[in-house]
């Protein structure tokens, strides 16, 4: 019970980042049709970003200010980038964005080093708020939760109650009629590329002092936020949340689930010896597959249902 | 056909084998009497990046799938060619001359196709992007669980020289290994080019421009797609069998994401739409890698660099390029390009200079320092604590890229009106 309780919460706090990562991606992926490597790198420019200004002027206004610098980074990408590329087609901009992961993840090293750096959570937040079981869970975590919970809200909100939310969710899947109707939708486009950015960014400022901020987070988080994308389908902010939270509760709770294939079996009495056949492939244990499975569950949901959990069309 | 018009279609390839060859010699230290280790290296990775990149193509340009886990595929191929090279050695039952010990690779590539394109076919485009990425990363992370077959993080170690051959080699020698390996090399591009010439080629192609109409003409573009991945494995599998024969260990960097992004960039760069674009795009891809990471650590900027270039304004890589001024050549009018060309390349050259002295500075304040090197540039020396080469790199820069702008627009008209006075002749559609 103990370990559940914790695990859950932890799972929870782990899936909310992932979600605030992914609520951009899915936006950007499902009305531009740009599935964006760079959004990843967004993640870490902000835990990075943060790190520098919090040096100068402290957490609480790097909160605020590292977002909007990786959201105006977005929509320079998107202005004098991704437009440019657009009319040779689709693979070509997938490409573009690759490139520019590609070269963020090198400035970052050539700006702020090869190894990790001292990018700490903010004294007033470092204490534990609760024990629950002897396990203190800290301040901070309730705090990215809270942070990711207000953000969920605010997308929520400004994606159905606001004039702009509804142009935007009319470009998801009429992009043409939106434009007849004399929206602009390129400034839309840009306008969703910047904010899903600022959003990653604001995901690194919460993420990075909880985790790690290295050279090599972007590249260790990108695959998870696509498969989180992918499993909760295109145009579904809903499905986004679900998959996110299944994701962070699913690698969280293989962390603690010390079991494998043959723990399975000996409950039916096989016991499973070095010499039995497959005993390696028998004995890995669940710890050592959680970072996989995500990737077969989106090889599985890819190859079954390729629109995802919740999602409007197919990918 | 007489063996005059093959040799007038298909020069190329001749002239590629000579030059492998023949670009050793250069290299040759005369007083010792050995090849270069260095050049032979270099040009043995660049001929089995190339094979790999062509197989890479067999996908992306030819049936339009865009694969970020192809790597699996070379990974795999690899991983068998070690195990056939130990098995051969440990037991007598097994008898394989070593100059068809690549082909284990291929049918480790064929059988990891089999699977893996099973899976991935089954949808195209995106969804088959994020499939084989997906693939990717599980190879890669079952290559560290499972020792048996991967050997973990310390790979698998192996010993070309087996004592058995068909021609009486050893395979001892860096040269020896070389030359089969260009063999090899050269039997697997024009097995490729064969196969763009085949019907399923013809259709994989169809299938690439408009895979609705393919399904009309009454061809099931799954099956097309699936035949030609397991095909494209087949070729990555000799690509990385001639890997194990060069390096003698296999380690799971074979089938990581880097070694599929590798595959991707020397396609794409090289240009994926001709079939002789991924030769010269691994050539470029491996030269920078090994060329300039001598000189700098930096270079994985200044490839993302032209990758980002090419991807914006030459879609069609660098064999398309080059294949734009075809019809001036055939005009017999390059010369009058020869005055604009220098007159762009100069300030391409400041804006380039200036790129890099910027990048190396940049690199050298956070890392270079660091590691206590010195920084020089074209003999110059450079103090990256002092603010005067930064204003002077940053300058050329940007003056460069502004003087560009303005000697673009004149290099646009002369060759708009070079194109068009084509396209009056009826040299061009």
């Amino acid at each position: 019970m103990e370990v559940f309780v914790v695990s859950l919460l932890n799972g929870l706090v782990y899936g909310m980042l992932l979600f605030m990562l992914a609520s951009g991606l899915t936006l950007i992926l499902s009305m531009m049709g740009v599935l964006n490597f760079a959004h990843a790198s967004a993640y870490m420019l902000g835990a990075y970003f943060a790190y520098t200004v919090s040096l100068y002027v402290g957490f609480w206004p790097a909160l605020i200010i590292a977002p909007l610098l990786c959201g105006l980074i977005g929509a320079g990408i998107e202005m004098y980038g991704l437009r440019q590329v657009h009319r040779h087609g689709h693979i070509p901009e997938l490409l573009f964005t690759f490139g520019v992961a590609l070269i963020i993840e090198k400035v970052v090293q050539m700006t702020w080093g090869l190894i990790p750096v001292p990018y700490r959570i903010p004294t007033e937040l470092d204490f534990p708020l609760f024990t629950i079981y002897g396990t203190q869970f800290p301040a901070y975590r309730a705090f990215m939760l809270l942070i990711s919970a207000l953000m969920f809200l605010i997308i929520w909100l400004g994606l159905t109650r606001t004039r702009i939310g509804l142009i935007v969710q009319a470009s998801l899947t009429h992009p043409d009629m939106v434009g007849a109707l004399g929206h602009n939708v390129p400034r839309v486009f840009t306008m969703v590329f910047a904010a899903g950015t600022a959003l990653a960014g604001l995901a690194g400022v919460i993420g990075g002092n909880y985790r790690v901020t290295d050279p090599g987070m972007a590249f260790s988080m990108g695959p998870i936020v696509f498969v989180v994308v992918i499993f909760g389908g295109l145009g579904s902010l809903t499905g986004c949340f679900i998959a996110a939270i299944m994701m962070g509760l699913i690698q969280t709770f293989a962390v603690v689930l010390d079991y494998s294939l043959a723990d399975l079996l000996e409950v039916f009495g096989v016991i499973v010896t070095k010499a039995t056949p497959g005993a390696e492939f028998l004995m890995v244990s669940l710890p050592r597959i959680g970072a996989l499975l995500p990737f077969i569950l989106l090889v599985l949901i890819l190859m079954l249902r390729p629109r995802g959990l919740m999602g409007t069309r197919d990918t | 056909m007489s063996p005059i018009t093959l040799l007038r279609r298909h020069w190329m390839w001749l002239a590629v084998l000579v030059l492998m060859f023949a670009i050793p010699f250069a290299f040759y230290d005369w007083s010792r009497g050995r090849h270069s280790g260095f050049a032979l290296t270099l040009m043995s990775q660049m001929a089995l990046m190339a094979v790999f990149a062509l197989s890479y193509n067999m996908l992306m340009g030819q049936a339009g799938l865009l694969s970020f886990g192809h790597a699996i595929l070379f990974g795999i191929g690899a991983y068998f060619t070690a195990h056939t090279l130990n098995f051969v050695k440990a037991n007598d039952i097994l008898w394989l001359p070593a100059e068809l010990i690549p082909l284990a690779g291929g049918v480790g590539g064929l059988l990891c196709g089999t699977l893996a394109g099973y899976v991935a076919t089954k949808q195209r485009a995106t969804a088959f992007a994020m499939i084989t990425l997906g693939l990717g990363e599980l190879f890669t992370a079952s290559a560290l669980m499972f020792m048996t077959f991967f050997g973990g993080e310390g790979g698998i170690t192996t010993n070309r020289v087996i004592g058995s051959s068909l021609f009486g080699f050893t395979y001892s020698s860096a040269w020896q290994v070389y030359c089969l390996l260009v063999v090899w090399a050269m039997i697997a591009a024009i097995l490729m080019y064969l196969q763009t010439q085949t019907p399923l080629g013809r259709i994989a192609n169809a299938a690439r421009d408009n895979y609705e109409r393919t399904q009309f003409v009454g061809y099931d573009p799954r099956v097309v797609r699936y035949w030609q991945f397991i095909l494209s494995g087949f070729f990555a599998g000799i690509a990385g069998g001639l890997y194990t024969l060069v390096y003698e260990i296999v380690t799971f960097d074979t089938l990581a994401a880097v070694q599929s992004a590798n595959g991707l960039l020397a396609a794409y760069i090289g240009g994926a739409a001709g079939f002789f674009g991924p030769v010269l795009g691994a050539v470029v891809v491996v030269g920078l890698q090994s060329g300039i990471s001598l000189y700098t650590s930096a270079w994985l900027v200044y490839i993302g660099v032209l990758f980002i270039v090419i991807v914006m304004y030459a879609p069609g890589g660098l064999i398309g390029i080059i294949g734009v001024h075809a019809p001036i050549v055939r005009m017999g009018r390059m010369r009058e390009l020869v005055v604009p060309y220098a007159r762009v390349l100069a300030p391409g050259a400041v804006m380039m200079l200036g790129f890099v002295t910027f990048v190396e500075l940049a690199n050298h304040l956070t890392i270079g320092a660091a590691r206590g090197k010195k920084l020089a540039l074209l003999g110059v020396p450079l103090d990256s604590s002092s603010l005067l080469p930064w204003i002077i790199g940053v300058a050329m820069m940007l003056g460069g890229a502004l003087w560009l702008r303005v000697e673009g627009r004149g290099f646009r008209l002369r060759w708009n009106a070079l194109i068009e006075d084509a396209k009056a002749r009826g040299i061009v559609a």
